[in-house]
C-alpha cells in the first residue's frame, strides 16, 4: 500500500502545483512558499504526521514536509527545553537536508560551469 | 485601410502560430512525474533499510540526500532544467527543486566570484522557501505550544 499510496500522495500535490502555476500567475518560488506554509500548517494539529505514518517516502518527498519537519523539530524541544525550544530546535530534523544542499551546491560549482 | 488588413492579416497568423497551452498534458505529466519520486522515494528507504540494516527514520534522510545530491548533480552537469522545462511542477515541488534552484542559482552568478556572486546569491530562490517556513512554522508552534501548556494541562 506503501508504493501505490506514495504515487497519489506525492503526484497530487504535484498535480495541484502544476494546476496553479498554469491558472493563475503564481510562479514556482510563491508555490514553493506556500506548501511550505501549508505543510508547517497541517503539521501544527498532527496532521502531516498521519499522512507520513500512512503514506511514506512519497509525504517526506515534497517541500510540504520542509514545513512539517521545521515545526516538527521546534516542537520537541520545546517539550523538553520550554517555550524557548520553538527557536532552538526549529533546525534540528532539516538540518540534514539544508547542509547537504550547501555542501553539494559548493562542490558542484567548484567543478562544473553554467551551461548555455 | 491596406495597413487594416495587414494587421488583421497578422494577427490571424499570430493566433495561428501560438503554442497552445495544453493544460491538460502539463497537469498530467506533473502528476506523474510526481507520483514516480514518490514510489522511488519509497523503494529506496526499503533499499536502505535492507541493505544497510537501519531503522526508517534514518533510512528516510538518506533517502533525501540521494535526491538532492542527484538533483545537485544533474542540475549542475546541465540536463536538469530540460527535465524541469517538461515535468515543471513535478520536479520544482519535491525536494529535488529546492537542490536545483540552489545550484542553478549558485552556477548563474559564479562568473560573479565566490562571496558576491556563488555565496550571496545561493540562497536566492531557496531562501524564501527557508525565510516563510521558519516564520510560518515558529507562529503555528507558539499557537500549539500555548495550546497545549494552557489549556491541555
Amino acid at each position: 500500500m506503501y508504493f501505490l499510496n506514495s504515487f497519489l500522495f506525492c503526484g497530487l500535490i504535484c498535480l495541484i502545483a502544476e494546476l496553479i502555476l498554469d491558472n493563475t500567475k503564481l510562479t514556482p518560488g510563491h508555490i514553493t512558499s506556500l506548501f511550505v506554509v501549508i505543510g508547517a500548517a497541517l503539521d501544527s494539529f498532527g496532521i502531516y504526521d498521519y499522512f507520513i505514518s500512512k503514506v511514506g517516502g512519497g509525504a517526506l518527498l515534497p517541500i510540504t514536509s520542509f514545513g512539517h519537519s521545521l515545526i516538527h523539530g521546534a516542537l520537541l524541544a520545546a517539550e523538553s527545553h520550554g517555550f524557548i525550544g520553538l527557536l532552538m530546535g526549529m533546525f534540528d530534523l532539516t538540518a540534514t537536508g539544508i547542509t547537504a544542499a550547501i555542501i553539494f551546491t559548493f562542490v558542484f560549482t567548484l567543478i562544473f560551469k553554467a551551461k548555455d | 485601410m491596406g495597413d487594416n488588413m495587414v494587421n488583421k492579416r497578422y494577427e490571424e497568423i499570430v493566433a495561428k502560430n501560438k503554442p497552445k497551452e495544453d493544460k491538460f498534458k502539463y497537469a498530467l505529466t506533473a502528476f506523474f512525474v510526481g507520483g514516480l519520486l514518490g514510489v522511488l522515494g519509497e523503494t529506496l528507504i526499503r533499499v536502505y533499510i535492507y541493505f544497510f540494516n537501519i531503522s526508517r527514520n534514518d533510512a528516510s534522510t538518506y533517502m533525501i540526500i540521494t535526491f538532492i545530491f542527484f538533483a545537485s548533480l544533474f542540475t549542475a552537469l546541465g540536463f536538469f532544467d530540460k527535465l524541469v522545462a517538461k515535468a515543471k511542477a513535478g520536479l520544482l515541488i519535491p525536494i529535488t527543486g529546492f537542490a536545483h534552484s540552489m545550484t542553478s542559482a549558485a552556477l548563474d552568478y559564479k562568473h560573479e566570484g565566490p562571496i558576491y556572486g556563488i555565496g550571496s546569491n545561493v540562497f536566492k530562490l531557496a531562501g524564501s522557501v527557508i525565510f516563510y517556513g521558519v516564520v510560518s512554522a515558529w507562529f503555528f508552534g507558539l499557537i500549539r505550544y500555548l495550546w497545549e501548556v494552557l489549556i491541555c494541562s
